[in-house]
């Protein structure tokens, strides 16, 4: 798979001058020829360092403004950077944009040839491309349609039928991969993983960890300009959910806060772990959770018990668990302390979750004594679901059975 | 992990990438790519309506006939006719077809990078094909009005000569102009965007400074040597007045005897050159920052 590096980029630096006060004509600069405009510097990248190995599938991911859009821009040599070098080996080849260049005003065969140009085949391939692009993208109908007169499915098609002729060494693609309609969506996937084993290098930009997954040997994650993992999908995926969401979990509410509940007992800290006692923001599908609540009562109570309810991203209730099948807990006087603990297995639907925790009393569930500040959040990663809210166990299997007819038949 | 190390061995590397710039390595794609969107530009003007090339005739056509009334039916502005002045219906379509080519081009280079930025902000490619395609769709159209302006004058009863071979240098000679031009404003109007209105103002100016309606020959008379000398410094009258010379009439002077000997057309000339450099130097420095200042 290595025959080198594709790809080397060594500590590039990329910073925007965002002028605060930007002359946009020449009489403002000739009225005020002293006036320097000052220059607030954003800095999009920050020492990037990686390099690419010839015939591996890249990704590059990142939040929104993490600057991995920008990083494939000097990539491409659209924008030049401040500081640090790149080099390439082989032809290169962008898709930022599918269709660049496409004038709408002309039919299917200027455009394509046109934007064969740009995307550096010469006029003759692009010429003699046409008919294999025409059926690929399954327009041969629509060929002397002007393409402002195409559906948006038929343009994309178009686009990048043409995008996927040009006999590049090193592919960077910008989140072009889910355009079309089912079946032209299976035909690109049939191409992405052709271009894998023809063995091109492709470097892919996506917030998309699905894709990653999919495709990719290797990823690097962006985080405000700056690298924050590289290596393989998993790690990657794992690191870009916990950015996402990881900042938000395990937030404690001011505790001046009024609390719901009669106060006879307080829940003083809950926290959701794995079974190693890993505190974390992504819990995989099919490895059990543990809820931990440590309660103080200010009160004497009998028989408390832990109630869990697990909201979807739609706060619809996913699921509800309850310390109180333990049977009964007993009393506590007041100032004693006692650890609850639910382990759950994790069948939840892949997604993101939020965990109301109560202290109940069993007699009465409605009864509550105190409900936790903090409302506890986590994502729960897995290959994806069929739907519904949990992802039951189950086995399966197929038999064949004879029919009553055939059977009945045989009897006589 | 493959994060580079500090000390990294450039052979072996590939090429280095480097940032857009204005020229390339690849001038072949240069080239495609300028004409390409040229052809597409003028596909479209000449199949895009139905009445097609006529609209992208009648400009400078209408042009002609509100001036050739004007000046010469109603007003007689060349009434004391000399020699210089035979043809001068000919003489005076030839020289706005001539300027509606400077005009053309430069007017329309003028917003064409700015309107291009799908292009400029998704894509690497030398960023000089931009104005340069502006400037070759210019000549196609340059090429098919010279067609009428023949017709017209062998309508007309002028005779060919062996000058007219001179056509081809003064259209490079004013494409040259129009490309420093078309250069220099492309890029100014990233950063400046009164740059438009102030080139329509001088555009307008430029066309009453250059002998388009009136030939210098008509006037030199009535002005002193030094102002005819520095008049013809504007390449647009050296131009236009090298164009009657040498396709219309010879009893016209040729723009070297008007600048006093054929060495001196070296000051219109360099004047070009100087233009072309300082549009080439603005623009190739421009260029790198565009997609960003967009």
């Amino acid at each position: 798979m290595s025959a080198g590096p594709a790809i080397v980029v060594d500590r590039v630096s990329k910073t925007f001058r965002i002028p605060e006060e930007r002359t946009h004509t020449l009489k403002e600069r000739a009225l005020h020829p002293m006036r320097r405009s000052r220059n607030e510097v954003f800095t999009a990248l920050d020492d990037i360092s990686f390099q690419v190995d010839s015939g591996e599938f890249f990704g590059i991911v990142g939040r929104n403004g993490s600057g991995k859009s920008t990083l494939l821009k000097c990539l491409a040599g659209i924008y030049g950077v401040e500081a640090g070098r790149m080099w390439c080996n082989g032809r290169l080849s962008t898709f930022i944009e599918l269709g660049v260049g496409f004038n709408p005003d002309l039919a299917a065969f200027d455009n394509v040839v046109t934007n064969g140009i740009m995307l550096g085949l010469s006029p003759r391939e692009a010429r003699a491309r046409y008919r294999r692009i025409i059926e690929f993208a399954e327009l041969e109908e629509f060929q002397d349609l002007k393409l402002k007169n195409y559906s948006s499915g038929m343009y994309v098609r178009l686009a990048f039928s043409v995008a996927i002729q040009v006999d590049a060494d090193i592919l960077l693609i910008d989140e072009v991969l889910a355009v079309g309609d089912a079946s032209f969506q299976q035909k690109c996937f049939d191409v992405f993983n052709d271009m894998r084993t023809a063995g091109k290098t492709i470097v892919f930009v996506t917030h998309d960890m699905g894709a990653v997954n999919r495709f990719c040997h290797r990823a690097v994650l962006l985080e405000r300009g700056r690298m924050v993992a590289i290596g393989e999908p998993a790690a990657v995926g794992q690191a870009y959910l916990e950015l996402n969401f990881g900042r938000e979990v395990h937030q404690h509410a001011d505790g001046t806060l009024s609390r719901i509940g009669n106060g006879a007992a307080r829940v003083q800290e809950a926290w959701i772990e794995d079974e190693a006692a890993g505190r974390w923001a992504v819990y995989s599908q099919g490895y059990p959770v543990v809820l931990k609540a440590l309660v103080s009562f200010e009160r004497e109570v009998t028989d408390p018990a832990l109630k869990v309810t697990f909201r979807n991203a739609e706060h619809e209730i996913a699921a509800v668990a309850s310390t109180a099948t333990a049977g009964a807990a007993g009393t506590f006087q007041a100032g004693q302390q006692a650890m609850f603990s639910l382990r759950i297995e994790n069948y939840l639907a892949p997604g993101r979750y939020f965990t109301d925790v109560d202290l109940v009393r069993t007699d009465n569930s409605l009864d509550l004594i105190d409900r936790y500040l903090d409302t506890l959040e986590f994502m729960v990663g897995g290959v994806s679901s069929l739907g519904g809210y949990v992802d039951l166990p189950y086995a399966a299997s197929v038999e064949r059975v004879e029919s009553a007819e055939t059977a009945s038949a045989e009897l006589r | 992990m493959s994060a580079v190390e500090s000390t990294i061995d450039v052979s072996g590397l590939g090429q280095p990438i480097r940032g857009p710039r204005a020229l390339t390595d690849d001038w072949s794609r240069f080239w495609h790519l300028t004409y390409n969107i040229a052809r597409n530009e003028f596909k479209l003007r000449f199949f895009g309506s139905v009445l097609g090339y006529l609209w992208q005739l009648m400009r400078p056509l209408l042009l002609f006939g509100v001036l050739y009334v004007f000046f010469v039916v109603v007003a007689r502005v060349n009434g004391q006719k000399g020699p210089g002045d035979a043809h001068y219906g000919v003489q005076l379509l030839g020289s706005i077809v001539l300027f509606t080519f400077f005009a053309e081009a430069t007017g329309s280079a003028v917003r064409s990078v700015v309107e291009r930025e799908n292009l400029v902000r998704k894509i690497e490619f030398p960023r000089l094909v931009i104005p340069l395609a502006v400037v070759l769709l210019a000549m196609f159209n340059l090429g098919l009005n010279l067609l009428v302006v023949l017709v017209f004058a062998l309508a007309e009863g002028v005779t060919p000569m062996l000058s007219w071979l001179e056509l081809p240098v003064l259209i490079g000679f004013l494409a040259i102009l129009a490309t420093g031009v078309a250069m220099l404003l492309s890029a100014l109007f990233v950063q400046f965007r009164d740059i438009q209105p102030i080139w329509e103002v001088v555009s307008q100016i430029l066309f009453y400074a250059s002998p388009v309606i009136i030939s210098i020959a008509t006037v030199k008379s009535k002005i002193s040597a030094t102002w005819v000398h520095l008049y013809m410094l504007n390449p647009l009258a050296t131009v236009l007045q090298q164009f009657r010379h040498a396709m219309v009439t010879h009893a016209t002077p040729s723009a070297g005897a008007l600048l006093g000997s054929w060495a001196q057309l070296l000051e219109p000339v360099a004047l070009v050159a100087a233009i072309f450099a300082i549009g080439f130097w603005v623009f190739n420095r421009t260029a790198p920052d565009i997609a960003e200042n967009l």
